[in-house]
């Protein structure tokens, strides 16, 4: 579908951009790109957050909000579900996408495994995003064990 | 049509209040703090109700003597209150509504505009211009 090359197109390259400007090219400035990444991820997720529950009715508890997660706001940004949503019940949740949109274009195996944290990071942020304008804070981070799978983990923070 | 709209953040303060005569302001803001409280308890009356739908639209919140008081909680927990003059010929339910549907709407647009922090004091114009829509002309 052409919908979804265009964001993934757009993707790549604010991925490239943002490594290409790299003046620092130690592990600090890897982490402020990521962290940049992870910020845009974030704002986007929270206006998502806004418009894709309009019409939904109100979220009775936390595990209809990941579900909404899983299901939702998966298929509007990346046209498809997650594969499986585990969670051990005491506020951590892991979402697992067996062929990840962003990932698949790239290598299907151990090819490329230390450049995928990269491709993650806005998807983390786009998660934070969502769960924060829904109520839940939260702490996402990514992890893959072979392209294109990869696991969300998604850890709710107690206040 | 409305005389005082109002939209609160889940944090419970003000992103936007306006209210149309405008002395008197203060009367209004004071009637949005205190309707805060039925909001509040009707949004947990509902967390126990075992009732499978569960609406963002909370209708009537409490009449006084000149004015009627309607509420909508949206999904981020962020809350409408719009307040009605009595006398007007009562104005339908579906009206309120669509005047609620309308606000959520536009609130969402404020929110995807990258200008706009979320938590900030909403100052767009096209959201004034939908609530001026909304209010009693006063001629």
């Amino acid at each position: 579908m052409a919908d979804a090359a265009l964001f993934e197109f757009l993707h790549t390259e604010m991925v490239a951009e943002l490594w290409a400007h790299h003046s620092d090219p130690g592990p600090g400035g890897q982490k402020m790109s990521l962290s940049v990444l992870e910020g845009m991820g974030f704002r986007v997720g929270q206006a998502l957050g806004e418009r894709l529950p309009q019409e939904t009715l109100a979220f009775r508890e936390e595990l209809d909000v990941l579900k909404f997660l899983c299901k939702d706001l998966w298929v509007a940004v990346f046209q498809k579900q997650m594969d499986s949503l585990r969670t051990n019940h005491q506020g951590t949740y892991v979402l697992q996408d067996n062929s990840f949109p962003l990932l698949i274009r790239m290598a299907s195996g151990l090819q490329y495994l230390e450049e995928a944290p990269k491709f993650l990071a806005f998807t983390c942020g786009l998660l934070r995003g969502t769960l924060s304008t829904l109520g839940i804070k939260s702490l996402v981070t990514a992890s893959v064990a072979s392209l294109p799978t990869c696991k969300f983990q998604v850890v709710i923070q107690k206040t | 049509m409305a005389v005082c709209v109002a939209v609160i953040a889940k944090e419970n303060y003000p992103l936007y209040i306006r209210s149309i005569p405008t002395e008197n302001e203060l009367k209004f803001h004071y009637m949005v703090h205190t309707s805060l409280d039925v909001v509040d308890e009707k949004i947990s009356a509902m967390g126990k109700a075992l009732v499978d739908q569960r609406e963002l639209y909370l209708g009537l919140l409490y009449p006084t003597e000149d004015y009627k008081v309607y509420g909508y909680v949206t999904n981020s927990k962020v809350k409408f209150v719009m307040v009605v003059d009595s006398s007007n010929t009562a104005l339908r339910d579906n009206e309120i509504r669509s005047m609620f549907r309308k606000l959520h709407n536009s609130y969402t647009d404020v929110m995807c505009n990258p200008f706009y922090n979320p938590g900030d004091r909403i100052q767009s114009r096209a959201f004034d211009s939908m609530v001026t829509s909304m209010m009693v002309q006063v001629c």
